[in-house]
């Protein structure tokens, strides 16, 4: 089982990230369950998000203390909250900035200017950019899904096409 | 189609599949989601079926009584404090002998304000004469609500349903579900006692002792009659759709020493706990208790148990472990875990069985 622990703040589009990788995986022919993990939720507060994926049917309903796999789509949250709590020895994390924080300079990190590529797409809702769908290109690239599954998820879910323009976007420019 | 759904969502695609004719429901953390996508089906009319919002949970059980004794489908959905606040109604409901179905999304009650799982607002409701099913999974909460509105109608049942699914855990959680078409696994609804608006009646009048004792036992009656409709509706249901449910959902017991009993998605977790157990040498099993009311005839032999229960009856214990003492006579290890969302791993359910102590009675993390 490969397990992600998705960081983000109330408004970024974390929830609908979470599905949008259950539902990539779930194309690619496996198993995948997406949790969001509901606190006392408003915009810009810190939230979490639990999604797992396996081959075999998952059963498990309660939250990730060990992940494979952090995600941050908002670096500053980082100052905030332990996001590398638990990380497995071997575990990534992938952030949301231009340059790998130096908080993160310990781990096996992968950075991608999210909110840039957004920005350029012109991917934005009432005033702020969307991340759930350029994430999904730079997962892809991650080797979490294949890119076609990536396209199918972000095709299924939304009609406009800057998403899939801005996840693809992402996937070119994460560097693996 | 194989997708994937939210345990709410999945609820929602079920009442329409099933040819809902009216909804009247009120918004509440974790359940809006339902009647929120119903309203979304009958605005863009891929559902037709009159959706009715209502002020309160009470009204909206009221509405539903209105429109399920002129024999139309009847559905709402809601959750603790919603369906604390109809309950006046919840119990009409089943005395009038409407076989509404209710999805209850399980959660705390207040206070201390809280909006995560517990069982102990549907188990409140488990004397009204509603039967109750709890599910664990997404495509579980789709079949059951699906299954739920066969059952209430059936002529030998004609009681309301009601299908619990875990706050958040559940309600929220995306995983794969595949829907059905429904065909005619749903008979038409043909209601006995319907009033007909254009030649109105009454009843509900002031009741002797006399009658109001054969009517309440013709309601004890008709639950003990579903056990054979729920036990046909679920053979149906695998015959055409291929996914099989009983009274309880077994997970390796056939040579298991020691059960896990316990109810929602604790019960799929306890699953992961057993193959840890196992693999230590410990004959474990768990069997989770699907149907509340009625409640099972439970085969459990001479094996130790453990329940947990994610409820509470003060002053008595919990609410599983009480009725499994009270049916069949046997002690157990009595685990209170879960309570408004309190977090329980595999690895915590594994040590209930590790640490069992036949004839106690704990609450997992705090001593009392």
């Amino acid at each position: 089982m490969y397990e992600i622990r998705l960081h983000s703040r109330g408004g970024q589009g974390g929830v609908t990230a979470a599905k949008l990788m259950a539902l990539a995986a779930f194309r690619d022919g496996k198993y995948a369950t997406a949790a969001p993990f509901y606190g006392a939720e408003r915009r810009g507060a810190p939230i979490v998000s639990f999604i797992r994926i396996d081959d075999q049917q998952i059963k498990i309903y309660s939250q990730i203390h060990q992940p494979d796999l952090v995600v941050v789509l908002d670096s500053s949250i980082i100052n905030l909250v332990n996001v590398f709590d638990g990380l497995k020895p071997d575990g990534k994390v992938l952030i949301n900035a231009s340059e790998i924080p130096k908080a993160a300079s310990g781990y096996k990190s992968y950075c991608v200017d999210l909110t840039g590529i957004a920005l350029k797409t012109d991917l934005i809702v009432a005033g702020s950019p969307i991340l759930n769908t350029p994430v999904i290109g730079a997962l892809a690239k991650l080797g979490l899904f294949s890119k076609e599954s990536a396209r199918a998820a972000i095709a299924e879910m939304f009609a406009d096409e800057r998403n899939l323009k801005a996840a693809m976007m992402a996937y070119e420019e994460l560097v693996v | 189609m194989l997708t994937i759904s939210t345990g709410n969502n999945a609820v929602a695609a079920a009442v329409r599949e099933a040819g809902t004719g009216v909804v009247a429901a009120y918004p509440i953390t974790p359940q809006t989601e339902i009647v929120e996508q119903i309203a979304n089906f009958v605005t863009k009319g891929s559902m037709k079926a009159s959706y009715i919002p209502v002020e309160s949970e009470h009204s909206a059980m009221a509405a539903c009584i209105g429109a399920s004794i002129t024999g139309i489908r009847t559905f709402t959905a809601t959750s603790s404090h919603g369906l604390l606040y109809m309950n006046e109604m919840v119990n009409w409901a089943a005395a009038a002998r409407l076989p509404i179905v209710m999805a209850n999304v399980n959660r705390a009650l207040g206070p201390g304000w809280n909006v995560w799982a517990e069982h102990t607002d549907s188990l409140q409701a488990r004397d009204t004469g509603w039967l109750q099913v709890y599910v664990a999974t997404v495509q579980e909460a789709y079949d059951a609500t699906l299954m739920a509105f066969r059952i209430a109608e059936d002529r030998r049942v004609y009681l309301p349903v009601m299908v619990n699914l875990d706050g958040f855990t559940l309600s929220h959680i995306t995983q794969q579900l595949e829907d059905v078409k429904i065909g005619d696994f749903i008979p038409p609804l043909v209601l006995d006692h319907k009033i007909d608006p254009a030649h109105p009646g009454g009843y509900g009048c002031m009741t002797s002792s006399v009658d109001y004792v054969r009517i309440r036992s013709d309601i004890e009656r008709s639950m003990r009659d579903s056990v054979e409709v729920i036990r046909e509706t679920e053979a149906e249901f695998a015959k055409r759709f291929g996914r099989s449910y009983s009274w309880t959902d077994d997970y390796r017991c056939e040579d298991a020493e020691v059960l896990i009993l316990s109810m929602g998605t604790l019960g799929k977790e306890a699953e992961v706990a057993i193959d840890i157990l196992r693999s230590e040498g410990v004959k474990a099993g768990s069997m989770r208790v699907r149907w509340i009311r009625p409640f099972p005839n439970l085969d459990l032999g001479d094996r130790e148990l453990v329940v947990i229960d994610r409820n509470y009856s003060f002053g008595f214990g919990g609410i599983l472990a009480g009725s499994i003492r009270a049916k069949t006579g046997k002690t157990c290890y009595n685990v209170i875990a879960g309570l408004g969302g309190q977090e329980v791993t595999y690895h915590d359910i594994a040590s209930f069985v590790r640490n069992r102590k036949i004839g106690t009675e704990e609450w997992f993390g705090v001593k009392i």
